[in-house]
């Protein structure tokens, strides 16, 4: 229970294609409001301070960094996260990233997904240099990238359809 | 047997949760009622202090403010004791450092709140009277004349040291046609796994048991340490790992604020939260690998290596790492050092030295990363000095597989190595004829292209001997405990730690053969000592090595149960049937009851079993290793790299490994190893260091934009190749695999750098992580 | 790591918003919050009251008028990276915006906000003085203000906005036959730059006729130098010049010395560049 001086924020917002309406700690960054009070705990925060990408949210349809927005600042907004991410880009995404182990621990995982979703609806045939680059602002400490790559470029082929495989 | 499960690619099964969100991390659980908790940390490297905390603890939404004395009443002091270390000079811990904080970052009060935003202003609102004391964090001052103590009252600052000396070095160097030196510095590193420390405690009152969730490592140590620490039976205190965002070292020491944790949780008998934020994380995590080594290898005439003498000033911290002690760390390097080389004679001292910084300790491949550095880069520098490819000079000197088992100078017990079969494979993996074409084609271009090589040695799977003997109570055994369930499934409990490796999965397949059911019914669960039985964790590339073992044990107990059960069902001898692909297979092969039927007669038509046939559903093996202390895996790494003459920066362009684990579970977990432990080793030679300010001693990487880390971009295309000896003396055959990228990467990099600087005419560079400006000033473009 | 307590608008008019930053003393403007968001969750900004301009209408727009660009405060960085209009009228913008940060945080980060913030090592900044632009500042006692981006710039983190006001629109003039240069060093990709330059060159009869260039990472802040531009346009050793001009920062990882030979390297590579254009 917060003390009553604790400043809060009125937000109403739709999140993952429902309405909310809630209350959170004006100090509250988006990505805590999304964890601690609506349970939505696909997006972590990692350093909270803007570096690492794990908490990669989709707000307004664009990828942002859910630790460098406040709670406050979703009222009106619609949010995406993780849990909800479902066009045919994640689909594929997480097919691949299941198949080619682009992951290990899986706490970079969610934020990767979100942000090379973002990057195949913009570029469908990335080369490695391209899926490395838009991927650059989200650090994986497991891997060493290179399966992460490796399922980017499948998702895409996928993606394309049977003629692209070949 | 169809299908074999080990050996095959398989996803793992927790992938599907993970990619979907839906981990479940310790910062993704919460218990009613809890208290947030922050902790003032001394600013200073050295320092008294006073609090006055009333003005914090008035704060609205403020439970409690606690210092030292509070938490003391329900916590002991620990100290880092090692018979494999006599003589080590650590203080003893508490919770919450009482009136002298010795290192920038050590907790000195604990805030209770009702979230983490009151906490940490209420602990800003602590009134804290700081008294600066001179501190010492530099490795080389520490040692000097005259440097202040980092703890009053001792004689100097060297915790713990010791000298080797095998063979007659002094002959050998007097003998020899050549000595070639160096001096490298590494800098300290961090592990920055992405999921940061931290711990949800639930005290139960009237019982006086503990529950915490921790991200963690080895939830069954922490179990003890938390009861000894607390006074508590073993069994009233239950560690929860659930997932692991990542470990590599940094989750399986015992550290002041989760044991705080604990204890507030007992103090106030409330549910007690707090994950380190990332700032914290930087401050308090373990640091590691800061040493000074000065070598020098002795080679004759022939171009045979002679010996090696070396000296290693390790940097400790403020105390020596609970409680496995900060100097395996020097140990594990000097175990290392030349591992893959023949050389009969061989001199070290080791200075273990107290630092008024925070503790180091073991991090992914331990001292291996310097060892290898250090020998690699001597060799190049003898292989240059005789005018010979370095290669050639390796290959001559490395040890063939049948002059092992042996223990070398520096006291390793190697076994198994195959270094040549692994030198051959890297060398046609890389096409080293048209690779150093290119190389050649491209310098003639102007590019400063270098090429580096690194052949690595690691000792993994520690068994019994190690820890046990040292009298540090660290379990080197595993256990699992597998069931049928009756719908035919396979279930397991293993002590083995998931931190994100994949280990369950790898346990899974093993079981899955040694049952002879699909991979895809097994399940294996770890990380909840309520469920889990006694053993390791995640340590010492040991998963598949002993926790496979332990797998197989007891995948082989329950097949024999099964078939003592369905032998008397079918009243045939237990020995002619067989189970596969989950059925019951008679001696013609026949497939007679599926394991469904069998366990659901088990369990739910007991009555329909003959007469004294009782058999049990669950099948435990407790996988202890004889013999062999230790497991040794090698492999062999080369990197392509390019510098730019302008900047200094350098890019790696291509990466290549060959390893020899042993056996393979799962080829995508094995190569998710390699490739994960060569990037935090390319981090390591080219970015991440813990860095403090000469005079006052501050920290100076305190947020991910100063520690830099590897980036997608950093880390190139990584191809790898396998040689498979399966560890004789064992069943499954695995050496282990998480720490051999670490191993070698940066040995390869400072090689490959060196290689292009000498190119270019330019001198070498002796520091880690590899500076531009040093790369710079080596081609004489800086001043 | 979470902000000290503040207090929060989101007012939806520029007027609204330029009466709270006249009110109330210690106001902040919060634009996209890439910096300032992790500077107060690390409580270095302590701002007590958060002005978030992101529900300002129109502040976004980027247009052109028969002789400037405009880009207002509040575009994203993506936007002005991806712009048609950015890449034909500044397309300098957009060589250095590739070289900023990461797709997320292009996705947030606003124009206004890296120029009001000024790091030193931003590119951003650097663009607006080698494109010659005007920043347009507006506050509610003196309402409109013109600020050229070599006078806006004036230290570490330390611009010519008053505290009363907001910085509305860059305009930048349209220059048909000024070509952009843009390079910088930086650790990773995405880093701030070690040191960067940006160039903006016009070329006559085969020679450069006019150039101007601003360094970021460099010094405290970007700056014109014209005698390094009129030595490049003269042919002479423009970087040979610049030890004595510039006035380089020093870190433990970037020392001085070695920002100023990154400082000389880029000016040759971009006086090679503009003289081979040429």
């Amino acid at each position: 229970m917060l003390p009553p001086d604790e400043p809060l924020a009125e937000i109403a917002c739709r999140v993952n294609g429902r309405a909310v309406r809630g209350r959170a700690a004006l100090r509250q960054t988006l990505v805590e409001w999304l964890r601690a009070d609506l349970g939505l705990t696909g997006s972590h925060v990692g350093c909270a301070h803007g570096v690492c990408g794990a908490c990669h949210v989709r707000l307004d349809g664009a990828v942002v960094r859910g630790c460098l927005v406040l709670a406050a600042q979703a009222d009106g907004a619609t949010v995406e996260t993780i849990e909800a991410a479902g066009g045919p880009e994640e689909a594929a995404l997480r097919d691949a990233f299941v198949a080619h182990a682009g992951l290990q621990c899986g706490f970079c995982t969610p934020g990767m997904i979100l942000q090379a979703a973002e990057l195949l609806q913009r570029n469908p045939a990335p080369s490695r240099e391209a899926i490395r680059d838009a991927l650059s602002g989200n650090y994986c400490r497991c891997t060493g990238y290179h399966a992460i790559v490796d399922a980017v470029e499948a998702a895409a082929r996928a993606l394309r359809g049977p003629a692209a495989t070949a | 047997m169809p299908d074999r499960a080990i050996g095959r690619a398989l996803p793992r099964d927790a992938s599907r949760r993970l990619v979907a969100g839906g981990g479940r991390f310790l910062d993704d659980h919460a218990e009613r009622g809890e208290l947030h908790a922050a902790f003032l940390r001394s600013p200073l490297p050295h320092a008294r202090f006073t609090l006055h905390t009333d003005a914090a603890a008035a704060l609205p939404g403020v439970a409690a403010v606690l210092t030292a004395r509070d938490l003391a009443a329900v916590c002991r002091p620990w100290r880092t004791v090692s018979k494999g270390f006599p003589g080590l000079v650590s203080p003893e811990q508490a919770p919450l450092a009482d009136g002298r904080a010795s290192w920038q970052g050590e907790p000195v009060a604990m805030v209770l709140a009702a979230s983490r935003a009151i906490a940490e202003d209420a602990a800003e609102a602590i009134d804290a009277a700081w008294e600066e004391l001179p501190a010492v964090t530099d490795v080389q001052a520490a040692l000097a004349p005259g440097a202040p103590p980092v703890h009053p009252g001792l004689e100097g600052n060297r915790a713990w040291g010791t000298t080797i000396r095998h063979g007659d070095p002094d002959a050998a160097f007097a003998a020899a046609a050549l000595v070639v030196e160096e001096r490298l510095v590494f800098t300290r590193h961090t592990g920055v796994p992405l999921e940061p420390r931290g711990a949800l405690a639930l005290w139960e009152k009237g019982t006086g048991a503990l529950t915490i969730r921790l991200s963690h490592q080895m939830p069954h140590q922490m179990r003890l340490h938390l009861a000894e620490q607390l006074g508590l039976p073993v069994n009233r205190v239950r560690v929860v790992a659930a997932d692991v965002g990542g470990g590599f070292g940094i989750k399986m020491h015992v550290y002041q604020d989760e044991m705080a944790v604990a204890a507030a949780s007992r103090l106030l008998a409330r549910p007690v939260r707090w994950v380190a934020d990332r700032l914290e994380s930087m401050l308090a995590d373990i640091h590691a690998r800061e040493h000074v080594v000065t070598a020098r290898l002795a080679v004759d005439a022939e171009g045979h290596m002679l010996g090696f003498d070396v000296q290693d000033l390790q940097g400790l911290g403020a105390v020596s790492v609970y409680p496995r002690s900060s100097t395996v760390e020097a140990m594990s390097l000097l175990r290392t050092l030349g591992a893959p080389y023949r050389f009969a004679h061989a001199r070290a001292r080791i200075d273990s030295v107290l630092q008024n910084k925070v503790p180091t300790g073991q991090y992914r491949a331990v001292g291996a990363p310097i060892g290898c550095a250090v020998t690699e880069r001597l060799i190049e520098k003898a292989a240059a000095a005789r005018g010979e490819d370095a290669l050639a000079f390796r290959a001559r000197n490395l040890l063939r597989a049948e002059e092992m088992p042996l223990v070398n100078g520096f006291g390793a017990a190697l076994h198994g190595l195959h270094h040549h079969a692994a030198l051959e494979k890297a060398r046609a993996l890389m096409d080293l004829p048209a690779l150093r074409a290119e190389i050649a084609a491209g310098r003639a271009a102007g590019r400063l292209l270098g090429l580096g090589l690194a052949v690595t040695v690691e000792f993994t799977a520690s068994g019994p001997a190690i820890y046990g003997g040292a009298g540090v109570p660290v379990a080197a055994t595993d256990t699992v405990v597998a069931t049928l369930e009756p719908t035919g499934e396979v279930s397991a409990q293993a002590s083995i730690t998931e931190i994100g490796q994949g280990i369950t999965q790898g346990l899974a397949q093993v079981l899955a053969d040694a049952v002879g059911v699909p991979a895809g019914a097994v399940r294996v669960e770890a990380g909840d000592t309520a469920a889990a039985p006694h053993g390791g964790g995640a340590w010492a590339s040991r998963g598949a090595a002993i926790g496979g073992e332990a797998a197989w044990g007891a995948g082989r107990a329950l097949r024999a149960q099964l078939l003592d059960a369905a032998g008397a069902l079918l009243q045939a001898e237990p020995g002619t049937l067989d189970i596969s692909d989950g059925a019951i297979l008679d001696a013609a092969g026949t497939p007679r009851m599926t394991l469904a039927e069998l366990g659901r007669l088990m369990l739910f038509r007991g009555h329909e079993l003959p007469r004294g046939v009782t058999p049990s559903l669950s099948a435990a093996f407790h996988y202890r290793r004889e013999g062999d202390a230790t497991l040794a895996n090698n492999g062999v790494h080369a990197a392509l790299v390019e510098l730019d003459g302008g900047s200094g920066l350098v890019r790696v362009l291509r990466y290549w490994m060959v390893g020899d684990c042993g056996r393979v579970l799962n080829p995508l977990l094995v190569d998710g190893q390699y490739r994960g432990g060569i990037a935090t080793g390319i981090g390591e030679a080219l970015l991440e260091a813990c860095r403090y300010d000469a005079d006052s001693g501050q920290f100076l990487s305190g947020t991910l934009a100063d520690y830099l880390l590897p980036m997608a971009t950093d880390i190139p295309d990584i191809t790898l190749g396998h040689v498979e000896t399966p560890y004789p003396r064992s069943a499954v055959g695995a050496k282990g695999a998480g720490e051999s990228g670490t191993c070698g990467a940066p040995a390869a990099i400072l090689n490959a750098v060196n290689d292009a600087l000498a190119a270019a005419g330019g001198g070498a560079v002796t520091e880690l992580p590899i500076q531009p400006v040093a790369v710079l000033r080596a081609l004489g473009r800086l001043a | 790591m979470t902000p000290a307590r503040f207090a929060y608008a989101r007012p939806a008019t520029l007027d609204a918003a330029l009466d709270m930053l006249a009110r109330e003393e210690e106001a902040t403007p919060l634009a996209g919050g890439q910096s300032l968001v992790p500077m107060m969750a690390m409580r270095v900004a302590r701002p007590a009251l958060l002005v978030d301009l992101n529900a300002l209408p129109g502040l976004d727009a980027i247009e052109a008028t028969p002789g400037v660009l405009r880009i207002g405060a509040l575009a994203r960085h993506a936007a002005v990276l991806d712009h048609e209009l950015v890449a034909a009228e500044a397309p300098l913008l957009a060589l250095a915006l590739r070289e900023v940060a990461h797709p997320a945080i292009r996705n947030r980060g606003t124009l206004g906000g890296s120029l009001c913030l000024a790091d030193p090592a931003a590119e951003l900044p650097a663009c607006m003085v080698a494109l010659d632009a005007t920043l347009v500042l507006a506050s509610a006692a003196r309402g409109e203000r013109r600020v050229a981006a070599r006078d806006f710039f004036a230290g570490l983190y330390a611009t010519a906005r008053r505290a009363d006001e907001l910085l509305l629109r860059a305009e930048i003039p349209r220059a048909p036959g000024w070509s952009p240069w843009f390079e910088e060093v930086a650790r990773r990709r995405g880093d701030y730059a070690i040191a960067g330059l940006a160039v903006m060159a016009r070329r006559e009869a085969g020679r450069i006729a006019a150039l101007r260039l601003a360094f970021c990472g460099v010094e405290a802040a970007p700056r014109r130098l014209p005698e390094v531009e009129a030595a490049v346009i003269e042919g002479r050793d423009a970087a040979a010049l610049l030890p004595g001009l510039l006035a380089p920062l020093g870190s433990a990882e970037a020392p001085a010395a070695y920002r100023l030979h990154l400082a000389q390297l880029l000016l040759r590579r971009a006086t090679e560049h503009a003289h081979a254009a040429a």
